[in-house]
């Protein structure tokens, strides 16, 4: 019993000198060129209860979420480096959540942890069946109905994998892609194009910037994190 | 004694008559209901290629049963929604249509059918019902195969003492019979195994194309056995001059089914349109299939629904595709070109018809990005190409050249041979 203490007491003072030490990875992304334009969802808009739930122009395709100064939103950066495996926290972090509204997977890109519950809402008055299609090995394809108003769906995916799509077979058109990282050390881009990775404890690592289009392989830069923190900005390119 | 001589023959000849008369409404019936089972087997094929153009193969995600349902008593509110619209309405279709080819294949097998009928009958109803007792994940399974037998062996227990039909037709209706059985399995197993894994290839994508393709040879069996009940078959071959377009029918015929194949191999793969442009590829006659250059291409293409990436293989398919598409046309033209017999002449000219309409909707798709409604006009257009090209060789293969020098008295040697032989 002493010792359980004195190891929880060890412990709990190696993290507080971690988190002493670490700092905050913070960056931007723009985009360079001009994107191809976004295309109207026509089968939504043609869609009997779908098209009911957007009384407005059609809604278009959000591949490039771009601002007015070429940021862009909707970047996963990654932070990379062999001390970060499989250090994934996911089985104790707050759920992620993915949402169904006006018949769009909102957001459309999500990075979660490995392990990490991903909770799926359905706020349309319509039934959706979500579909996982997975590529990694390990990862199971799942399809499962999700009725108007029904209870959340929960998904949860043990490996790695880069942009694992979710569909909904009933409307076609409906995407989200779901990046899954064996640890704490990720952002999305805002639509500021401003990310922010807290607590990452110091050394050297490379930080990759992964977009859907313009950056699909991923933009790879060095990291060195001190207890400042470090500041990285990237350039995605459309040639 | 004459007048019982009299009023016999009589008798025999009103009897003859009622017969011929009966048997000639009975093959004209038989005739219009092979056909319709040919158009709801057309409509099949449209509303199959509505559903992979929409790209709602999986809006229902189980099978045999819909969302847990019996397949017919799935709630209208849920048939209505969305893509499983497009899905359920081809598992209804379906079953009408194995329906129908059922009754047919009774038809034409005649009362030596019922037998065999009720045997295939009793062993699905048998199979269903041991298909439920293995749990309750075999149970949507097992009341199909059932309900299946069921119906099997009701019309094998319909009691018409109706004659075959002539001919191989018995043995096509039963062709038909085990290849809609088939199709309907490949449909449920293309769903239910959609994420299985063969040789890297994915199992729904790989049943799928053979779900379409083998539709497309079923349309044609029934086309062929509607086109064999028809009057026109039960009439002695007529002798044609030449024989010369024959070799080409075949060709173009194979061709067309040559691009059934990679158009549902493209189809199936639902990644949109591998080139956006047309007459050009990527702007130049031949496009760029470099792993640079198709990695270009995904970052540019904007997908609405087919969401898959485009690969250098789906780009060298587009182009197998089309360039096929330009040799089918010569070949067609030579049908015409070189049928001497009138009648074949203009069946000729009605396929080419067929296949410059075919590529003009090809072209269409490409340039309404695929829209699902031109797409599967396409698919039905191709569909009935393979139809007419396949009837085509069966009226030439069933002719026989007419002998260009006349005999004694104007009779044609090989009429003078019949003559003999007789």
């Amino acid at each position: 019993m002493k010792l359980n203490r004195t190891l929880a007491a060890v412990g709990s003072l190696a993290i507080a000198l971690q988190m002493a030490t670490a700092g905050n990875i913070t960056g931007k992304v723009t985009l360079s060129g001009t994107p191809p334009p976004e295309k109207d969802i026509t089968p939504l808009k043609d869609d009997a209860q779908c098209g009911k739930l957007h009384p407005g122009p059609v809604p278009k395709t959000q591949f490039f979420v771009v601002g007015p100064n070429h940021e862009l939103a909707d970047v996963v950066v990654v932070l990379q480096g062999d001390s970060l495996k499989g250090k994934s926290t996911g089985a104790t972090a707050a759920p992620a959540e993915l949402d169904q509204i006006g018949c769009i997977y909102t957001p459309q890109i999500l990075a979660v942890q490995t392990g990490q519950k991903i909770h799926v809402k359905n706020s349309d008055p319509v039934m959706h069946n979500v579909h996982t299609t997975p590529t990694a090995p390990g990862n199971k394809e799942e399809n499962r109905a999700q009725l108007a108003g029904g209870p959340d769906l929960t998904f949860v995916i043990p490996q790695p994998e880069d942009f694992l799509r979710f569909k909904c077979d009933v409307h076609p058109w409906m995407f989200a892609w779901v990046t899954v990282v064996d640890h704490p050390y990720f952002a999305v881009t805002g639509k500021d194009g401003t990310f922010t990775i807290k607590d990452v404890p110091p050394g050297k690592y490379k930080l990759v910037a992964y977009h859907r289009k313009a950056a699909l392989k991923g933009i790879a830069k060095d990291v060195e994190v001190t207890a400042d923190g470090a500041k990285v900005d990237f350039v995605a390119e459309v040639k | 004694m004459q007048k019982a001589a009299a009023a016999q023959a009589a008798a025999a000849f009103f009897f003859a008559r009622t017969m011929t008369v009966s048997t000639t409404r009975q093959q004209a019936w038989l005739h219009r209901f092979a056909l319709l089972t040919a158009l709801g087997t057309l409509g099949l094929v449209g509303l199959g290629g509505l559903v992979t153009s929409h790209g709602v193969g999986m809006a229902v995600p189980d099978w045999p049963t819909s969302y847990g349902y019996n397949m017919f008593a799935l709630p209208v509110s849920l048939w209505l929604t969305g893509g499983i619209f497009h899905e359920h309405t081809h598992r209804l279709w379906a079953s009408l249509v194995g329906i129908l080819v059922v009754v047919l294949t009774r038809w034409l097998g005649g009362k030596k059918a019922q037998l065999p009928l009720l045997v295939i009958g009793l062993v699905e109803i048998l199979a269903g019902i041991g298909l439920l007792r293995l749990g309750a994940d075999w149970k949507g399974a097992g009341h199909f195969l059932a309900g299946i037998g069921g119906v099997v062996c009701l019309v094998g227990m319909v009691w018409l003492r109706n004659a075959a039909a002539p001919g191989r037709l018995p043995t096509l209706g039963w062709i038909a019979f085990g290849l809609v059985q088939l199709q309907g399995l490949l449909g449920g197993l293309r769903v239910v195994l959609d994420a299985g894994d063969l040789a890297g290839i994915r199992l729904g994508t790989l049943l799928g194309i053979f779900h379409g393709c083998l539709g497309q040879l079923f349309l044609a069996l029934v086309a062929v056995i509607a086109f064999m009940t028809g009057r026109w078959w039960s009439q002695p071959p007529e002798r044609i001059t030449s024989l010369q377009a024959r070799p080409w029918f075949v060709t173009a015929t194979v061709l067309v089914f040559v691009q059934l194949l990679i158009g549902a191999t493209m189809r199936h793969q639902h990644a949109g349109l591998s080139i956006p442009d047309f007459p050009l590829a990527y702007g130049a006659l031949w496009p760029d299939m470099s792993a640079t250059a198709v990695a270009e291409y995904n970052l540019k293409r904007i997908e609405v629904t087919a969401a898959n990436p485009i690969t250098g293989f789906q780009i060298g398919l587009q182009m197998t595709h089309r360039l096929l598409a330009l040799l089918l046309l010569a070949t067609v033209a030579l049908c015409v070109g070189m049928s001497r017999d009138r009648g074949l002449r203009r069946l000729a000219k009605f396929w080419l018809g067929l296949i410059l309409v075919q590529a003009a909707l090809g072209a269409w798709t490409i340039w309404s990005n695929k829209a699902a409604d031109v797409a599967t006009a396409h698919v039905v257009v191709g569909a009935l190409s393979f139809v007419t090209g396949v009837l085509g060789c069966l009226i030439y293969f069933r002719r026989r050249v007419r002998d260009e020098a006349p005999g004694p008295a104007g009779k044609s040697t090989s009429d003078l041979t019949r003559s003999v032989a007789a």
